[in-house]
């Protein structure tokens, strides 16, 4: 363990740091612009240019606010759940690549905090980990409607858990690792490359979308759709917010918060929504994967400078497709939330997985 | 390779930080001024009906008890995915008995209608 290596994977927890959170406040700020406009209003606008300060005064103001805890609750585990969960929601990104190589102080640096050979499982184990943050807030409020909200986001989480694992397994077939990395390398060879096994009388393909690069969505429709309406669940958003349905459970599992804890839910609300938008890019979308990019003939600086900013534009209309949704689907009824998850999503990704595997037994 | 997990640690002790260093700084800049009523536990302005300490839905638990199994296949699939490839069809047929296996379970429960929830 050399000091060169310290200082880069701190310097690059800086970057994703810095980014995830940035990107959190700034995802604040337009969730309430979109949303104002989708409704005709006008939403924040007046502090800063655009309204963009918004978001830091908004975390001024809740860090002098009292700390209220409830008498009747859990003081200790009051305090702990949010932790959890911002701890969970700011370490999810170690393994996902935001760019390919950089050079940086005389070496090539892989844009990725933590290398590791077990990715795809480090991220299932934190999602794991994330349901106690919640599920203990609700629990430990003592109040009917934190239990409530705790109890069913639990379920839900774990119910949806499920089929996320499921509709990931189709991708690791077919790039045949964890490492993340490696997932985005697979996604960049020309699609022509793989159909060059097609059947004649699909041949006629290979001039029509020959050129689109083999990303994995193309390979894995059923699992991309999977994928995309499990992480809609596991980060609670709409129409999947069942937690912390306002009309029945009032704040659901953060009733009971005020000032900085409940911030730290919500911040890692919306940390969890950059992250999964991330993963989603990662594992279905090519990653920070441009076609044609390396025939511009750019000089490798400015090459991986154009990879990192695709990432990001990815990472952004996810997000921003994450925000639209919002505030235009109605809320599932919990029944309907559990009869998906556990009679369509999950025999759909089972059969996913049986028919890649068939698909990649007749392919090579 | 244990090297490659140092960013993973430096991460969480960080990420441990920044949250107790946030959640407790409305305890030490926040003002202090409880009253019986501002501590009690919100019911929408009315006085607390009964504890929350209470039972709940056994749906719940059939929840938690079917995840567990489901998430215990999904454990022994990560492996036989990774090395698909190499496998062949031998590893195909394998999986898909240990699958089928599975389904029939799965369809026991929702014909018990353990999957119903109202």
């Amino acid at each position: 363990m050399d000091t060169t290596f310290v200082l880069l994977s701190i310097a690059k927890i800086a970057v994703v740091w810095g980014g995830v959170l940035t990107g959190a406040a700034i995802l604040v700020l337009a969730e309430r612009r979109i949303s104002a406009w989708i409704q005709n209003r006008l939403g924040p606008n007046r502090v800063g240019p655009f309204g963009l300060l918004q978001s830091a005064a908004d975390v001024v103001k809740l860090l002098f606010k009292e700390d209220i805890v409830p008498t009747a609750a859990n003081r200790f585990v009051h305090d702990f759940a949010p932790m959890i969960s911002i701890t969970v929601a700011l370490t999810t990104f170690a393994v996902i690549p935001f760019g390919d190589t950089i050079e940086a102080f005389g070496q090539n640096v892989k844009l990725i905090v933590a290398d590791v050979n077990i990715g795809m499982l480090y991220i299932l184990a934190l999602t794991g980990i994330g349901v106690y943050g919640i599920t203990l807030a609700g629990w430990s409020s003592n109040n009917k409607y934190s239990l409530l909200g705790g109890l069913r986001s639990s379920a839900q989480l774990i119910s949806y858990e499920l089929s996320m694992g499921l509709s990931i397994i189709g991708v690791i077939m077919i790039s045949g690792t964890l490492r993340l990395d490696e997932v985005v390398m697979h996604q960049t060879a020309p699609l022509a490359h793989s159909m060059q096994k097609l059947p004649s009388w699909l041949q006629w393909l290979i001039p029509v979308a020959g050129w689109l690069p083999s990303w994995n969505v193309f390979f894995q429709p059923i699992g991309f759709i999977t994928f995309v309406v499990a992480s809609f669940a596991e980060t609670n958003r709409l129409p999947f917010d069942l937690p912390e349905a306002e009309p029945e459970l009032v704040g659901g599992y953060h009733t009971e918060y005020t000032g900085m804890k409940f911030g730290l839910f919500f911040l890692s609300e919306y940390a969890n929504m950059i992250t999964s938008s991330a993963l989603i890019t990662t594992l279905f979308l090519g990653g920070w994967h441009l076609p044609f990019a390396e025939s511009w003939g750019l000089s490798p600086f400015a090459l991986s400078l154009v990879k990192i900013g695709t990432f990001f534009v990815k990472v952004t209309i996810l997000v921003v497709f994450y925000i639209i949704v919002r505030w235009t689907l109605p809320r599932f009824r919990y029944d309907q939330l559990m009869r998906l998850g556990w009679k369509v999503m999950l025999p759909l990704s089972i059969a996913n997985i049986l028919a890649t595997g068939l698909l990649l037994l007749w392919w090579s | 390779m244990i090297e490659s997990y140092i960013p993973i640690f430096i991460m969480i002790v960080g990420a441990m930080g920044f949250a107790v260093v946030m959640g407790k700084m409305n305890e030490f800049v926040g003002p202090k001024r409880p009253s019986e009523e501002k501590l009690s536990t919100y019911e929408s302005g009315m006085e607390p009906v009964r504890s929350a300490r209470e039972r709940f839905s056994v749906k719940f638990y059939m929840v938690a008890m079917l995840f567990i199994v489901f998430d215990i296949e999904v454990v022994f699939l990560y492996p036989w995915a990774v090395s698909y490839k190499l496998l062949g069809t031998p590893g195909f047929i394998t999986m898909f008995v240990f699958i089928a296996v599975l389904l029939v379970g799965y369809f026991y429960v929702w014909r018990k209608g353990a999957l119903e929830w109202d």
